[in-house]
């Protein structure tokens, strides 16, 4: 009962931050509204028993990609009024478009079979994800763990490439 | 574990319920009183000019780029570290050590070349050739 109420208030405050991100007017007030998303977003990983990926939510994506968000918004000069190349179509493409899409996601979501698999998630509720995840990067997952280090290692020189260009001039 | 993250989430009502009740209490016993420079915004006792929203240096996001690669390293070592004993009490501590040490070296490689090219400092002098 309390767990459920609980569910649907984290649930709320997400798609209440989802709603601030699309409809505020201002984009650092839509920024601060992914905050609420995010952190729901990790509210409802603990309620999957994802225990770690909420963590890593938090400390990546609260922690880390919003505030680059946020820098993104600031260092773009005169961001509210940037005249927009592109407009969008118009309000009534859109609707048709969400509305598809609502139905096909409606559909999908009555016609899935949801398998509940309530062991794993008891497990993972009882002693959490982290250990086995832990075991699997040294185990089975030896390659790929090491493979991910190369990975941010070019994402990192890369973003530094890129984004240095601007201050040589 | 569910029972840990009410602990995270006893606490994070804790700090609401704090703070609003701090907020509420000055609500509702200061005298209100406003008056036009009273309402404006705080700047060190002087008149503020300008927008409070200004372009930022790139070097902050050049900074919050390299601290976003770092921070998912973090993620990827964490869940090892948790591990880590278990593979000791096996006798297998020393090479997954150096797994560990592979990973993080691989990233220390990146480190090395934003000290090297001296994005780290603030003010980056270009050399250039006299």
């Amino acid at each position: 009962m309390i767990y459920a109420a609980l569910f649907y208030a984290i649930a709320l405050f997400t798609v209440a931050g989802a709603f601030g991100v699309a409809f505020s007017e201002n984009v650092v007030y839509s920024a601060f509204s992914l905050m609420a998303t995010l952190l729901g977003a990790a509210g409802l990983y603990v309620f999957l028993g994802a225990d770690f990926l909420a963590a890593v939510q938090l400390l990546v994506y609260v922690g880390g990609i919003l505030v680059l968000t946020l820098f993104a918004i600031m260092l773009t000069h005169q961001i509210s009024d940037v005249e927009v190349s592109n407009r969008a179509v118009g309000r009534w493409p859109a609707l048709g478009l969400v509305g598809f899409v609502g139905i096909a996601m409606a559909t999908a979501l009555v016609r899935a079979p949801w398998k509940v698999s309530g062991e794993v998630v008891a497990k993972a509720a009882g002693e959490g994800t982290t250990y086995g995840i832990g075991d699997a990067f040294l185990g089975p997952f030896l390659l790929p763990f090491e493979l991910a280090s190369i990975v941010l290692l070019t994402a990192l020189v890369g973003a530094i490439v890129l984004s240095r260009k601007e201050i040589r001039d | 574990m569910n029972f840990q993250f009410a602990n995270v989430l006893v606490y994070i009502l804790l700090g609401a319920i704090t703070a609003a009740l701090m907020l509420g209490l000055g609500w509702l016993l200061r005298p209100s009183n406003p008056e036009r420079r009273k309402l404006s915004t705080y700047e060190c006792g002087e008149p503020p000019s300008g927008s409070a929203w200004i372009n930022f240096n790139i070097r902050f996001y050049l900074v919050a780029l390299i601290f976003v690669v770092f921070d998912v390293e973090v993620a990827f070592v964490y869940p090892v570290v948790v591990a880590f004993r278990d593979y000791v009490l096996q006798g297998k501590g020393l090479l997954v050590l150096a797994e560990i040490l592979f990973f993080v070296g691989i990233l220390f490689v990146g480190l090395v070349y934003v000290w090297a090219k001296r994005d780290l400092e603030w003010v980056k002098q270009v050399r250039t050739a006299a």
